[in-house]
């Protein structure tokens, strides 16, 4: 009944984190269009954005720690939202420094790009933290909005432009259904609280709350790219600057997720089975579909395209759970996807797209024998994604924690599992096709050595190496912080 | 009163979701997306008078963020025009296989 607002001063320290990122923003605006780019200014660029990551992680932790969880009100503040904070800033900053290095070779300004992305998270961490639908739409739109521009932000490439049009074109487009979707569920219950949407639906839904439903979950279909609504991610992945792509496919993917699972686990129960079966067809088309379409692909964006589908398939199925333990599954396999993800984009930023502007596989033919760092460190990220054991690392527990989280459900998504590991399966036929072109395929005589990779690059790949490395032998502590952070999230019964 | 404005906002609404599925031109593309989120504002407004005034704030947000968007896709129009020289989706086909 009431409007969305609530105590200022709790809203404003609630939304500290958020303010940091936005301000931040906006004074590296400033910043950047003071003057002409030189390489001394993209250095000073890259510093503030680091500062802006690091004060706004500061924010979070600070927040986290000061502020107590309410079950009420449009903001949540809990330890789902920080951690999801977490995986949103630390994608920004790897994607930040890919950037850096990206720019110039590029010939594109890093001022705009590094406002839009610093723009674009502080979208994602409204969304994160979004207990009301409008927050959501609201966080959403500041994502996307400036997603789009990013796509376009190679201004004398026509590939960049066309991407950043469909982009444009069907995100505006299922925003539509979004919203709709909300103006129905707002008639059919009176509010746009989750919680009190939830409470609204126990009873049984109307028509027209499952007409709304459906309507938002095609919205965010859209938005995770779930199949059949996934027809816009190639092209864009693919005609989208590289660094960029890399962003779109892990932190503008781990925002959305992170709404998607708390609209699934605050407003929809359990037992209403529209919801519940549509995201079960959605899981399952994503999974098979996603994974089929990536092994004819040998453009390498297009392929991580298909396979961060693929990946979105996966997540559905922890998001059919419909428990805190498929959250916190969902928040591990977020942070273990993004690292492998941004590192693997970074790896192909390097190594730079052809002269037509297609980034063909015959680009790593024999990388082994040229810049074996390069090789070593994509072949790492190959596995992680594909869930290898120990070689793979962080990745294949990411897998595992979804597959426990499906069969432990009260209601177990066994045929979902069954998909999960087939599909993976299957994922291993494109997968292992890099690592064998990197690693067996010797370098035809007539390609040119990659240049140099820059040292920001350099820092991301070794950086997300490690990490997944460390992580996949002692996963433990990690597991045990998301696990924490989703059962006090959501405790039983909310 | 009510029934009959979510009539006429749901037809709205369709003829929008039908001209960006049929029409081919980026432009009435734009205009089929910016008609369904006017009808999306005419929901809301009719069922404010039934749940209060969130619905109208809600409006006020929509608004802000279709000129947003209007703006900035008009940008990214115009931009792809430049390399193509048409605002055609039929010529504008790098992207692909």
């Amino acid at each position: 009944m009431t409007a969305p607002v609530a105590d200022p001063a709790f809203l404003t320290r609630a939304l500290l984190p958020d303010l940091v990122v936005s301000g931040g923003a906006m004074l590296l605006l400033l910043y950047g269009v003071w003057g002409p780019e030189t390489e001394g200014r993209r250095r000073g660029l890259l510093l503030g954005a680091l500062v802006t990551i690091a004060a706004a992680t500061c924010a979070t932790a600070f927040t986290a720690a000061t502020l107590p969880r309410t079950g009420v009100g449009p903001l949540a503040t809990d330890a789902f939202r920080w951690m999801a904070d977490v995986v949103i800033l630390l994608g920004t900053l790897l994607t930040l420094m890919v950037m850096r290095d990206h720019a110039p070779r590029a010939r594109w300004a890093l001022a705009e790009p590094a406002v839009l992305v610093l723009l674009a998270a502080g979208g994602m961490m409204l969304l994160a933290a979004a207990r009301d639908l409008i927050l959501v739409f609201l966080g959403i739109e500041l994502m996307s909005v400036a997603s789009y521009v990013l796509a376009g932000i190679d201004r004398r490439n026509p590939r960049s432009a066309e991407a950043a049009l469909k982009y444009f074109l069907l995100g505006a487009f299922s925003t539509g259904f979004l919203l709709y979707g909300i103006a129905l569920l707002y008639g059919a219950t009176g509010t746009t609280d989750l919680a009190r949407i939830g409470q609204a639906l126990a009873a049984g839904p109307s028509v027209m709350a499952t007409a709304g439903l459906g309507l938002l979950l095609v919205g965010f279909a859209f938005k995770v790219a779930a199949v059949p609504f996934h027809l816009w991610t190639p092209d864009v992945y693919d005609g989208a600057p590289t660094p960029v792509s890399g962003f779109f496919a892990t932190a503008v993917k781990a925002a959305t997720f992170t709404a998607l699972v708390r609209v699934t686990l605050v407003a929809v129960s359990p037992t209403l089975v529209p919801w519940n079966e549509a995201v079960w067809w959605l899981a399952a088309l994503t999974m098979i579909a996603g994974n089929a379409f990536a092994i004819r692909q040998r453009n390498l964006k297009r392929m991580l395209a298909y396979s961060s589908i693929a990946h979105a398939g996966f997540l559905l199925v922890a998001v059919a759970t419909h428990t805190p333990a498929g959250a916190a599954a969902i928040q591990f396999y977020l942070l273990a996807y993004a690292l492998a993800t941004i590192g693997a984009f970074a790896v192909l930023s390097a190594v730079g797209e052809a002269a037509d502007g297609i980034l063909h596989a015959r680009r790593l033919e024999g990388l082994w024998q040229v810049r074996p760092g390069l090789a070593m460190a994509m072949a790492v990220f190959m596995l992680a994604l594909l869930g290898f054991p120990l070689a793979g690392g962080i990745g294949f527990f990411a897998k595992w924690y979804v597959l426990q989280a499906a069969l432990q459900a009260p209601v177990p998504q066994t045929a979902l599992s069954i998909i999960l590991v087939v599909a993976t399966v299957v994922s291993a036929t494109f997968y292992l096709y890099v690592v064998m072109v990197m690693f067996m395929r010797p370098r035809p005589a007539d390609a040119e050595a990659p240049a140099p990779t820059p040292a920001m690059t350099r820092l991301v790949i070794a950086t997300a190496v490690v990490v997944i490395l460390v992580f996949g032998v002692y996963p433990t502590p990690l597991v045990r912080v998301a696990r924490a952070s989703a059962a006090s999230s959501f405790p039983a019964g909310r | 009163m009510i029934g009959a404005s979510l009539f006429v906002s749901a037809v709205l609404f369709a003829i929008g979701v039908g001209g960006v599925l049929v029409r081919r031109n980026a432009i009435m593309l734009f205009m089929c997306v910016e008609l369904m989120l006017n009808a999306v504002n005419l929901s809301f407004v009719a069922l404010s008078r039934l749940h209060g005034v969130t619905g109208q704030v809600v409006v006020i947000f929509v608004m802000t963020v279709a000129a947003a968007e209007a703006a900035v896709g008009l940008a990214i129009i115009i931009s792809a025009f430049r390399h193509f020289k048409s605002a055609d989706l039929a010529d504008i086909r790098l992207l692909g296989g």
